[in-house]
């Protein structure tokens, strides 16, 4: 048996299907996939994230501690409550994890990290915390659930007092605060807007039940999945890991070689990269013969050379099959993927592939 | 609770089997299977001709999460795959029993009688002892 949320019996009470992820017994899908996925692109849906780990920093040296740690740089948050996506690295510049970073306070910053990854992340900052006197705290006590999806926001704030509510939607992208004895943020996973909420634990059921009652589905880590990858966002395990640096993995955006005197851990292995450009890089690809990409399927260049999906799926929305795949950085407009033997015909595109409901990958046909 | 028809016969591996007027038979995955894999958004099915052994992956069923095989229940020739299953694999889902069959074979000689396929009660059973 593995780990519980504080939703765990209720997802049972639910019917939903209950699979292992990362330890934890979470559920992929309440009735099916594809309409849950379907509810958050044009309604409303909600998820439980409480798997996912928040981890409070506290101390005056915070920051600099978060400039060593992180490869994106803190620095950029000059208003408290905004946020910040960034990879945390090893000294060999493959990634430990990726993370939101929420700047609350000059003291006071909080992280949400994956949940495959909470034990090995949390060493890793408990072993370089002390140096900047930073106190390192596992919010074990708090639940986290996800409304996402165009009706999101305004549902999400019916859970709220008319004060609190104003105070929610006024809140701006990336940016998150203590709005009522909750942490309300406008961040997700998913290429729809909605809102991140982290309560008490004993707050979440009650919470879910009344987002249902409005009409926000529950949804599965299935849709999760399918809704992140059309969103063009990685998923840590797949689409980087120890093994693979940012600028291979679709993250070169959020690496800040500038300043150049800010000496964050895996900057040295990188800065070659950087200056030289990476021999790989995680491109999109869209399916124009039939079936379904999956991870680790052969990505055959013409002309020679070879790449690998790392994650793949048929996309509810474009109604194909989309996946992200690590190519030579030469690779052109068009690749073939192996799939059970036989070679298929595969579009490179720029992700995203669909934000807030919209197709951003063009005619069907070819390349346009 | 899924449905299992009394007048076909079962694999252990959920796969059903109906036999046609003509000698041949049909074969698709049981309503069990269908629910468990969720739901289908490519069917791969045998083309007609292929001869397949008993017990040997001649199908593959898609569903959002993951690719699955689907076994022949007996040897044969394929007769036909489904050719509605192209464009609506969901077919499958909706109608397991019925306009989502994978595909026809024409058994081996002595291969019907031959075959390891069980009764809609000891299929029932076999379910009841996954828990489903």
């Amino acid at each position: 048996m593995g780990r519980h949320t504080p939703l765990f019996k209720l997802h049972q009470e639910l019917g939903a299907r209950i699979v292992d992820f990362g330890g934890w017994d979470m559920p992929v899908q309440y009735s099916s996939q594809i309409g849950e996925h379907h509810a958050v692109r044009r309604a409303a849906g909600v998820f439980d994230v409480s798997h996912m780990c928040v981890v409070d920093l506290r101390g005056a040296r915070v920051r600099a501690l978060l400039q060593q740690l992180l490869a994106n740089d803190v620095a950029k948050l000059k208003t408290p409550g905004k946020a910040l996506y960034s990879c945390m690295l090893n000294e060999r510049g493959g990634v430990i994890d990726d993370t939101i970073v929420y700047y609350l306070s000059d003291s006071w910053f909080r992280a949400v990290v994956n949940a495959g990854t909470r034990d090995k992340d949390l060493a890793w900052i408990r072993r370089h915390a002390p140096a900047c006197g930073v106190e390192v705290t596992e919010r074990t006590d708090l639940a986290m659930l996800a409304i996402q999806g165009p009706e999101g926001r305004a549902k999400a704030a019916q859970l709220l007092t008319a004060a609190d509510a104003g105070a929610a939607l006024a809140l701006h992208t990336f940016v998150g605060r203590e709005i009522g004895g909750w942490f309300v943020a406008r961040t997700g996973y998913t290429g729809e807007d909605g809102f991140e909420i982290m309560m008490p634990a004993a707050e979440a059921v009650p919470a879910w039940r009344r987002l249902n009652s409005l009409g926000v589905a529950s949804c599965g880590l299935g849709a999760r999945d399918t809704l992140r990858l059309e969103a063009g966002m990685n998923l840590y395990g797949n689409d980087m890991d120890e093994g693979t640096q940012p600028f291979e993995s679709g993250l070169g955006w959020t690496v800040a070689m500038e300043p150049h005197e800010r000496a964050f851990i895996g900057r040295e292995a990188l800065a070659p990269i950087a200056r030289g450009g990476s021999p790989r890089r995680l491109v999109g690809l869209v399916l124009t013969d039939r079936g379904v990409l999956r991870s680790h399927q052969r990505v055959v260049i013409p002309g020679g050379g070879e790449g690998e999906i790392t994650s793949g799926t048929f996309s509810p929305t474009l109604e194909r099959s989309i996946a992200f795949a690590r190519v030579p950085a030469d690779t052109g407009a068009a690749v073939q993927v192996d799939i059970r033997g036989k070679l298929l015909n595969a579009r490179v595109v720029k992700p995203p592939f669909v934000r807030s409901g919209q197709s951003l990958i063009g005619s069907s046909k070819g390349p346009s | 609770m899924s449905t299992v028809p009394a007048d076909l016969r079962y694999t252990k591996s959920h796969e059903w089997v109906r036999t046609l007027a003509d000698g041949t038979v049909e074969v698709g995955i049981t309503d069990h299977a269908q629910h468990a894999l969720g739901d289908l958004v490519f069917v791969e099915v045998p083309e007609a001709g292929r001869t397949v052994k008993a017990g040997e992956p001649c199908a593959v069923v898609e569903s959002v999460k993951a690719a699955s095989d689907v076994y022949a229940p007996l040897a044969g020739e394929v007769t036909a795959g489904n050719p509605r299953l192209g464009e609506a694999p969901e077919t499958v889902n909706t109608d397991a029993y019925g306009e989502g069959w994978l595909m026809r074979l024409r058994p081996a000689p002595g291969a019907l009688t031959g075959a390891a396929l069980m009764s809609a009660a000891d299929y029932q059973k076999v379910l009841e002892a996954e828990g489903g």
